[in-house]
């Protein structure tokens, strides 16, 4: 996420510089100097209080053995140095293991979400470029799914893909005869496709709303020209629109990315407390290890674990887009 | 754009009738569901499913106010959500302010470290947030824990990052010559900020603002810890309709749609700002 | 310059970890105070048909208590879904309520936390003396040997509802007595076209509830003498093989009830669509989904051979709800008072009748509302063959483990994979590795 910053290069100029460089002659140096941060001050004290400081306290419980005896008075808990770690990365054992499983599910379906949510968002906005009848509704009906609250929109998939009296069996076993018998949605296999479409039908039209703000910025010029230069419909979608949306979809990328990899309502709405194998994501898994089986210091090391490869993957992608995008520019 | 060289050709325009028609129903079959269901008798949504009701009744929306006390927890998330994308956007625009018009020293540390909690996994902190606000509590007297402040100061520092980002982006794009002017007159900076960005920024702020509010609005996880009786919020309270006894299906299904309603409504009145927001401050 | 501005943060940021640290995890090792002698918190579980319901049941009669003593009882009625996680917050941060009701199943994981009173002989001669309790409720207030977390305020135990008409029909004249004859009856059902025997394959506690009886039945028990999980124990895999095959082999469950997790069976029973229903206490619940009492019979549950009793016999786990003082309460006294006056004889038949359970302590169960076909069942089934949960601190992660290996059987079941020896202690194998090292 740090977009700004990698930002500044592109633009060019450090951007507080003119105003910096034409003070006020009233206004005496030392206050200009504290002004910024006192602007920044009630963001910074909040991101402390509920964001910095609260993780900290996490790593620091994940260091420390911390099971029911100790959650009434957890400073007391003994520390176990690396020991929550090292259960939670011994691959053999039933519990790296499953988190290994965990992880895995989770980044698949990730991949797939994003995947899909970009190309389907992309692909509408595409298509309603152009004006044409009803392009409005259209546009309006697909932002529903997303402004929908977590909860409504995911228990109405549940009432949905319910074994026996759900619409997706009613149509693909009753109507259409598609399947031999009923599927299960909610639990085993399937339930991983269970979670991957809920997860895109809610997560589309954010990609859907980003690229169509991304398509208002490309200078019309671009494509007329490429119309005289003889290019169809398709064509300038593939020379123009696509790469003027690079540097859009470096972010909405990242931001799908990084709320589907960590989204719990979901999950949480869709299965309950206990997530069928299939479709065991990784964030109801470490609250299930620490909140189910009041471990909260394994819970923790996991979250860490969590966190790192996070920070791993972003810096990484920003890194390699951002070199290609630099590439591209230059 | 429709003169004959840019005009879509045939191929483009059937693709894109399909598309569009495929993906609509995507969207909407859930929302159909929603709808009529929530109109239809218990017995129908309990048994095998049928796209059209045996009979159509008003019924689980009068039971919905008493079957869990939906008014109060809707006045809840109103307070909490309400608040806290209030809170939210005036911190926002104070911390854009900062970084989009001034040069200061940890400038790069701030974008970065704010910008990083974004892949904060939630379940991290809640447990220590929610030790944090009880010691507070202790130490101070201050109710964080189970109080709609704990709360509302939990959500708006949820929103914050995202929306810090946003606006910066828009900020930027505000012409600086504006405010350099108003300083110039002898504005202060505020004054500069009040009269001048903010006026030309509503789009930014507008996006940020809804944003904010959806946030608060659905989010579970830290409500279902930090909440009693007295401060459960709609997002947590619809869970009260899969009582012991029996699943409401048609009661959830109004409730949804109560809930919804003026979430949806007033994203897609404010959907061009949404866009426009967008346009100028994340997406560049 | 920016390296100094990020240390400068770093050590704000550890000086109120510090000081959080410093005032950490709420509570000392004290016990509760005295300092709000005229209020009371009390979290109550949804027993009713509703939150809104529990509320009614409740409210008149915290009325009378303050009328009594003078102390105002705040009430919040938790939904299941919360009540574990709130407790558990309760007992990390030492805000909570002052008396609270627990699952009884929950009584030695939570009494592990100390978050709850000890109920020893002293408090106990405060609300009457141990003695005023049914023998199999206290069996389940916590660890052996050590003072009780909680007292037992309903009790109830499993009983096989059936529905009298698709008997008829089917021409059974009555109701199983063995699983065999149960088997036997579901084919004579199934001709009729309904389903034979509801379950919640998805929901992790009445999972364990079968599975441990099952296994008390077979001889088996999930956990050694000394505490130790044993799942993959010949017996116990035998056992869970037995239930899920009722879905698997015997094809009594239908697969659909794989999924519920939100007593649907409950609902497929009070609609006529199914002939039995295993259930603890269902009575409010089938009349208010309009299920008449005169159209269902209740019987012991099912044991493998002859009739229930101890040992192999056991046809129920104890269920129950237990009733508890948390230990950072601010009026120890009120609470204690409040505990007596809940477990009272007249407030034991009142509300035990408002929840169709069978009150814990003995006084009270002489009330003829207890005496109904229905609640003999009961009573007798608590009295004579009923076993209390495995009261081990690690309860509430077997149930978690264990119900989710069971879930998944039944998933395979379902989806129509087989259910092996093999598979079954595979997957208990699993659920023991995930318990905590104890």
């Amino acid at each position: 996420m740090t977009t700004t910053a990698l930002q500044e290069p592109v633009r060019g100029t450090p951007s507080g510089a003119p105003a910096a460089r034409r003070p006020r002659r009233r206004t005496g140096r030392a206050h200009r100097a504290l002004l910024p941060y006192l602007l920044l001050l009630p963001a910074l004290l909040l991101e402390l209080l509920v964001h910095l400081v609260p993780m900290v306290i996490g790593v620091m419980m994940s260091f420390k053995e911390l099971v029911q005896i100790y959650i009434r008075d957890w400073s007391s808990a003994p520390w176990s140095g690396l020991g929550n770690y090292r259960m939670t990365v011994d691959f053999h054992a039933p519990v790296g293991a499953a988190l290994l499983h965990s992880f895995l599910v989770t980044v698949g379906f990730t991949l797939l979400s994003v995947a899909l949510c970009w190309l389907i968002g992309t692909a509408a906005a595409l298509f309603l470029q152009d004006t044409f009848r009803g392009r409005g509704l259209l546009r309006a009906l697909f932002l529903v799914p997303y402004a929908l609250p977590v909860y409504a929109a995911v228990i109405t998939w549940v009432f949905m893909f319910q074994h026996d009296n759900g619409l997706v069996n009613h149509v693909l076993h009753d109507q259409l005869h598609l399947t031999d018998k009923p599927a299960f949605w909610l639990i085993g296999d399937n339930s991983f496709y269970a979670l991957l479409t809920v997860s895109v039908w809610k997560g589309w039209p954010f990609a859907f709303l980003v690229v169509t703000a991304g398509l208002q910025n490309i200078p019309g010029e671009l494509y007329e020209a490429a119309a005289l230069d003889g290019a169809g419909m398709w064509q300038r979608i593939a020379r123009i629109t696509l790469p003027s949306l690079r540097p859009v979809n470096q972010v909405l990328v990242l931001v799908l990315f990084l709320w589907t990899f960590n989204d719990f309502n979901t999950p949480y709405v869709l299965f309950g407390r206990a997530a069928p194998d299939a479709a065991d994501l990784v964030s109801v898994h470490i609250y299930q290890a620490s909140f189910v089986t009041w471990n909260f210091g394994t819970g923790s090391a996991m979250s860490v674990l969590l966190l790192l490869f996070l920070l791993v993957v972003t810096g990484a992608y920003l890194l390699i887009t951002s070199r290609g995008r630099r590439g591209a520019d230059a | 754009m429709h003169d004959s060289p840019m005009a879509p050709p045939r191929s483009f325009l059937w693709v894109r009738r399909v598309f569009l028609t495929l993906l609509t129903g995507f969207v909407l079959i859930p929302v159909y569901v929603m709808v009529s269901s929530s109109l239809k008798p218990l017995a129908d949504v309990t048994g095998k499913f049928r796209w059209l009701p045996s009979g159509l009744t008003l019924r689980p929306y009068i039971d919905i106010w008493s079957t869990v006390p939906l008014a109060r927890y809707f006045v809840n998330s109103l307070i909490v959500a309400g608040a806290a994308t209030l809170c939210s956007v005036v911190v926002a625009v104070f911390a854009a302010y900062a970084v989009s018009r001034y040069d200061f020293r940890g400038k790069r540390v701030f974008t970065v470290t704010v910008l990083s909690t974004q892949m904060f996994p939630g379940i991290l902190f809640l447990l220590p947030l929610f030790l944090l606000y009880v010691n507070i509590g202790n130490a101070t007297g201050i109710a964080l824990f189970g109080s709609r402040g704990g709360l509302i100061l939990t959500y708006l520092t949820f929103s914050l990052p995202f929306s810090i980002w946003m606006l910066i982006g828009y900020l930027d794009s505000v012409p600086r010559d504006l405010d350099e002017a108003a300083l110039v007159d002898g504005c202060g900076p505020l004054g500069a900020l009040f009269r001048i960005v903010v006026p030309a920024a509503v789009p930014g702020i507008v996006a940020v603002a809804v944003y904010a509010f959806m946030t608060a609005w659905g989010e579970v996880l830290f409500a279902s810890v930090m909440t009693d009786d007295t401060t459960r919020t709609l997002a947590v309270g619809l869970q009260g309709y899969s009582t012991l006894n029996n699943v409401y299906w048609n009661q959830i299904m109004a409730a949804s749609l109560v809930v919804s309603v003026p979430v949806v409504a007033g994203f897609l009145l404010l959907q061009r700002y949404l866009v426009a927001g967008l346009t100028a401050g994340a997406v560049k | 310059m920016r390296s100094i501005r990020a240390a400068a943060t770093c050590a704000v940021t550890l000086s109120l970890v510090l000081a959080a640290t410093a005032c950490g995890g709420g509570s000392s090792a004290g016990g509760g105070s005295n300092d709000a002698p005229k209020t009371l918190t009390y979290w109550a579980s949804n027993q009713g048909a509703s939150i809104a319901v529990d509320k009614q049941v409740l409210q008149p009669e915290l009325d009378k208590f303050e009328k009594q003593t003078g102390i105002k009882v705040k009430l919040e009625v938790v939904p299941w879904s919360d009540l574990l996680n709130r407790i558990l917050t309760a007992a990390t941060s030492g805000q909570g309520p002052d008396v609270l009701n627990i699952g009884n199943t929950w009584s030695s994981s939570l009494q592990a936390t100390g978050a709850l009173l000890p109920w020893d002989a002293k408090n106990f001669d405060k609300i009457g003396g141990k003695g005023r309790f049914v023998e199999s409720a206290l069996a389940s207030t916590g660890a052996q040997g050590k003072d009780p977390a909680a007292v037992p305020l309903y009790s109830m135990a499993y009983a096989l509802y059936y529905n009298k008409k698709i008997f008829a029909e089917a021409g059974i004249s009555r109701p199983p007595a063995t699983w065999d004859e149960l088997t036997a009856d579901g084919k004579k059902i199934k001709a009729q076209g309904k389903s034979v025997l509801g379950a919640e394959g998805s929901n992790l506690s009445e999972n364990i509830h079968h599975v441990f009886v099952f296994a008390k039945q077979h001889g088996a028990d999930f956990f050694t003498s000394d505490g130790k999980p044993a799942f993959t124990d010949p017996k116990v895999v035998e056992a869970v093989k037995s239930y899920v095959d009722l879905m698997a082999r015997d094809q009594v469950i239908p697969t659909g009830d794989a999924e519920y997790a939100q007593n649907q069976s409950v609902s497929d029973f009070a609609k006529g669509r199914q002939a039995m229903l295993l259930w603890q206490s269902a009575s409010a619940n089938l009349k208010s989904q309009g299920m008449p009492d005169s159209d269902y019979g209740i019987a012991p549950v099912p044991v493998r051979s002859g009739t229930p009793g101890p040992g192999t016999q056991i046809d129920s786990m104890v269920a129950g709800i237990n009733i508890a003082v948390f230990r950072d309460t601010h009026n120890l006294d009120g609470a204690t008072r409040f505990v007596k006056f809940m477990t009272s004889d007249d407030e034991q038949k009142i509300l035990n009748k408002a929840y169709s359970s069978i009150p814990p302590v003995t006084s009270a169960q002489s009330d003829p509302a207890f005496g109904t076909p229905a609640n003999t069942v009961l009573k007798n089934t608590l009295a004579t063959s009923a076993a209390a949960l495995p009261q081990v601190p690690n309860e509430s992660q077997f149930e978690t483990t264990v119900g989710t290996a069971v879930k998944d059987l039944f998933a395979d079941a379902a989806a129509g994979r087989a259910v092996t020896t093999d598979s079954v202690r595979a997957a208990l194998q699993k659920a023991q590795q995930q318990m905590p090292a104890a």
